[in-house]
């Protein structure tokens, strides 16, 4: 391409865009140094106790602050707390809050909002369900510190405070924290760094956060949800794209800042740019699973659900949904690999396609040919390609099965129906969650094994629901640990969930960001920008 | 001509609130369950049971269609089960994108495509004919969305000349609103502009065969009166009923345009509305386009008599 060429190309362009941006002249604001950024999906729900979807939790994030916070050596760190301290007996926890917090509407943070909040998110979350089952009394000391009295001790409180995703414990004002659990807030005040623009606000399209300059942050380096929260730029917006090509081209043309998550078919061409950096943040990662259903034939033979699990392989189901080995990774540990819980138990079931011994367990089950209905959503990228492949493995053992298509929407509702197939039920569906959220007995839903009560799938596996009580008591890690590993050990022997191995999702900014920080969350303090 | 009009305004109203009855029964009909939207996919039984409690859909779907009649009588169409914004007010919000886009649309259509409609006709079977044919053909042919993707890759991504997305409004600066319309613009007029062009050329023709034409052109009248005079008024009429259905069918047609180049219109609020079971937000949604099917309908009848001053009514 020659010079003249060039300058020619660039002189027309120059002279179009002045003639478009004449208005801009004469309007002549000066902008606030904004972040934009191209959220997975558009926020629509707002309340983080009603929700447990992933843009709900990164909105209470930035508007709400938590009593603890957790860092990447998965400790449990004082975040609004100042200080905790227990008992010699374990049972009595005093919560002390730093000085200086202060609600967006100014008034002061009290320890009466903090015991409000904690009520209110216990009636919804599995863990605070659960912990709430073991306190005896939340009383309010004065307005700086609250007290939590528990009838055994147990590591569940600390764990829940500092719960990480699928609803976190976030601290809102007393009246609001006071409205019914099953109910929506209809006020998004918190004390978070950044606060709500309600004005700019446009459900599912765009959601506006100006830095609260009241925010005094810790101290200590921003670590995960632990540490100093300082922010560095005046606005966050987060706008919603249906369309993740236009997000990309918008990323590469310099119209948004960030993109959280890229579809792996379009990283070459950000990691082709060299004004884009594309990174994994979220280095825990996700695990992709599927679930039987153990209330009607076929699953509800062990041997068969055994069966399955040896005709799927992961790397079958992996190479479809990712591709790139970079982001993939065969586990089969239920609470993941690289956490505290990481098990190899049923590595030789899970991980590899083993036909033939799928075929032996089909016949020692006297498998009559029962359809298998397979659940398949086409609409979302991370789900559509699991049931294609689980299907093609069960087809090569012998099932004989049924892949059922639809929207995710459909499949999120079928999949509580605990009718049998031919009633319009379902035999198999597979999905993916952050290990973020399942990476122990109470975040992880799947494990939860109380029959008709439990999640969708509905396994009835006393000794596993036993196990969960056993580790709410536990406190040493080494006992937990322990606990967990049985855990593994029958969710894989009785075919009570399928993990399907686990990858990460990067994300792609402008190289005029900075300090962007690795987190299972995506959190937009410390981050700074060069220019507007 | 008024009462004309009065019996057509009274005469959609039974087929709105057919439209009502019948969108309502097949959003309960269809699957899907809004409140496991709310409460996430790890939701259990009894979490969903509680939030559909709370937003009444658990009653008789005859009680919610009554509650939802009295609303509407009351010029309220309820308030989103997800965000819990008033629908209006959310569809008042985004009808701006769509409008300036159908209506840009329209307008550039017309510009385009009836000067080449008429020019294809007058030169029928030669190479000018041919070539706008031929372009037309390919118009009609590509999709939306990429000749929506080619205009990005060239204009924003090469060029740099234009936006990739969005949409600022005009009181914004005309500046910020031309430059993120004209892609979305010129993207979605293309297959309008070959049906329009298509259909012009078709009734021009039809018409230059008629015994006024040669009686024109025996009087005298240079081809150019024949031709815009007399031929196109002649051929107006199935020329303005096919821009009337375009213009009803922009409204599916923005769906596309509006994910593509990322405006906050109608189209993309149908689009997150159907995959959210967002039952008020649907029901409004159909409504309003309902009612502008109809109205469009009404001003083509209208206009008819302008071109063609046999029609009476």
């Amino acid at each position: 391409m020659s010079y003249n060429f060039l300058a020619r190309r660039y002189a027309t362009a120059f002279t179009f865009k002045i003639a478009l941006s004449t208005a801009y002249l004469f309007a002549g604001s000066a902008s606030a140094q904004t972040i934009t950024a191209v959220m997975q999906s558009g926020l629509r729900v707002m309340d983080p106790v009603v929700s447990t979807a992933f843009m709900t939790r990164d909105h209470g994030y930035m508007i709400y602050d938590t009593l603890l916070g957790i860092d990447s050596n998965f400790e449990i760190r004082p975040q609004m707390a100042e200080r905790w301290e227990v008992s010699a007996d374990q049972k009595t926890y005093t919560f002390i809050l730093r000085d200086g917090l202060k609600w967006h509407d100014s008034a002061p943070v009290k320890s009466e909002d903090a015991v409000a909040s904690i009520k209110r998110w216990a009636e919804k979350d599995s863990t605070g369900q659960v912990l709430m089952t073991l306190v005896s009394e939340i009383k309010v000391l004065d307005d700086k510190s609250f007290q939590i009295v528990l009838k055994e001790p147990t590591s569940l409180l600390l764990d829940g405070l500092a719960k990480l995703s699928s609803r976190p414990a976030f601290i809102m004002p007393k009246r609001i924290a006071e409205t019914p659990s099953s109910e929506s807030i209809k006020e998004f005040i918190g004390s978070g760094p950044f606060k709500f623009v309600a004005s700019e606000f446009k459900p599912g399209l765009k959601v506006v956060y100006e830095k609260n300059k009241d925010y005094v942050p810790r101290a200590e380096p921003a670590n995960w949800t632990a540490g100093g929260k300082v922010v560095n730029v005046d606005r966050v917006q987060w706008v919603s794209m249906p369309d993740q090509m236009t997000a990309v081209n918008a990323l590469q043309n310099g119209e948004v800042d960030f993109i959280q998550q890229v579809p792996f078919d379009l990283l070459p061409m950000v990691e082709a740019n060299s004004d884009v950096k594309v990174e994994v943040l979220d280095k825990l990662g996700n695990w992709t699973y599927y679930r039987f259903n153990h209330l009607h034939p076929p699953f509800n033979n062990e041997l068969l659900r055994q069966a399955a699990m040896h005709a799927v392989g992961q790397d079958d189901v992996l190479k479809a949904l990712v591709g790139n080995p970079k982001y993939y990774k065969p586990c089969p540990a239920i609470f993941g690999c690289d956490t505290p819980y990481a098990s190899s138990y049923g590595q030789d079931v899970v991980v590899p396609s083993n036909i033939e011994k799928a075929k032996e367990l089909l016949k020692e089950a006297n498998y009559d040919g029962t359809p298998v209905i397979v659940l398949h959503p086409t609409d979302l990228a991370m789900v559509s390609v699991q049931p294609v492949v689980i299907a093609s493995a069960l087809r090569k053992a012998g099932f004989k099965v049924d892949l059922k298509t639809m929207d995710w929407q459909t499949v999120v509702t079928q999949q509580g129906n605990q009718k049998p197939a031919s009633e319009g039920g379902w035999d198999i569906f597979s999905t993916y969650s952050t290990l973020a959220t399942s990476g122990n007995p109470f975040g992880n839903t799947t494990v939860a094994a109380n029959g008709t009560k439990a999640w969708a799938g509905w396994p009835d596996v006393p000794e596993i629901e036993a196990l969960r009580l056993e580790f709410a008591r536990a406190t040493d890690p080494t006992e937990r640990k322990g606990i967990t590993d049985k855990i593994q050990k029958l969710a894989i022997d009785k075919g009570v969930v399928g993990p399907l191995g686990q990858f990460t999702v990067p994300a792609a900014y402008s190289r005029k960001l900075s300090g962007i920080l690795p987190s299972p969350i995506t959190v937009f303090w410390n981050i700074e920008k060069a220019g507007k | 001509m008024l009462a004309y009009v009065v019996r057509r305004l009274l005469a959609t109203l039974p087929v709105i609130v057919m439209v009502a009855v019948v969108v309502f029964a097949m959003l309960r009909l269809t699957p899907g369950d809004p409140a496991a939207i709310i409460a996430g996919n790890d939701a259990t039984a009894e979490q969903l049971q509680q939030i559909r409690q709370s937003m009444g859909l658990d009653k008789p779907i005859y009680q919610q269609l009554i509650q939802w009649i009295a609303q509407l009588l009351q010029g309220d169409l309820g308030v989103s089960l997800l965000s819990g914004t008033p629908v209006l007010g959310m569809i008042g919000d985004r009808m701006g994108p769509s409008l300036v886009l159908a209506i840009s649309t329209i307008t550039l259509t017309v510009i385009i495509a009836i000067p080449l409609g008429v020019t294809a006709a007058w030169r029928q079977g030669r190479l000018l004919d041919r070539a706008i044919m031929t372009l037309s053909v390919f118009g009609f042919s590509v999709p939306t969305f990429v000749i929506g993707y080619l205009l990005v890759y060239l204009f924003s991504i090469q060029m740099g000349w234009l936006p990739v997305q969005g949409y600022r409004p005009l009181s914004d600066g005309f500046g910020p609103f031309a430059e993120r319309l004209i892609l979305p613009v010129l993207a979605l007029s293309t297959v309008y502009i070959a049906l329009i062009a298509r259909i012009t050329r078709s009734s021009i023709i039809e018409v230059m065969g008629e015994d006024f034409i040669r009686t024109a052109r025996a009087k005298g009248a240079n081809e150019h009166v024949v031709l815009m005079r007399h031929a196109l008024r002649n051929a107006a009429v199935p020329i303005l009923t096919i821009i009337g259905i375009g213009m009803a069918s922009l409204i599916s047609g923005v769906v596309v345009t509006e994910s593509v180049f990322n405006l906050p219109g109608l189209g993309r609020l149908v689009v997150e509305a159907v995959l959210a079971r967002d039952y008020p937000v649907i029901q409004g949604l159909i409504l309003l386009f309902s009612f502008i099917y109809i109205m469009i309908n009404l001003a083509v009848d209208l206009l008819y008599p302008v071109f063609d001053p046999r029609i009476r009514y």
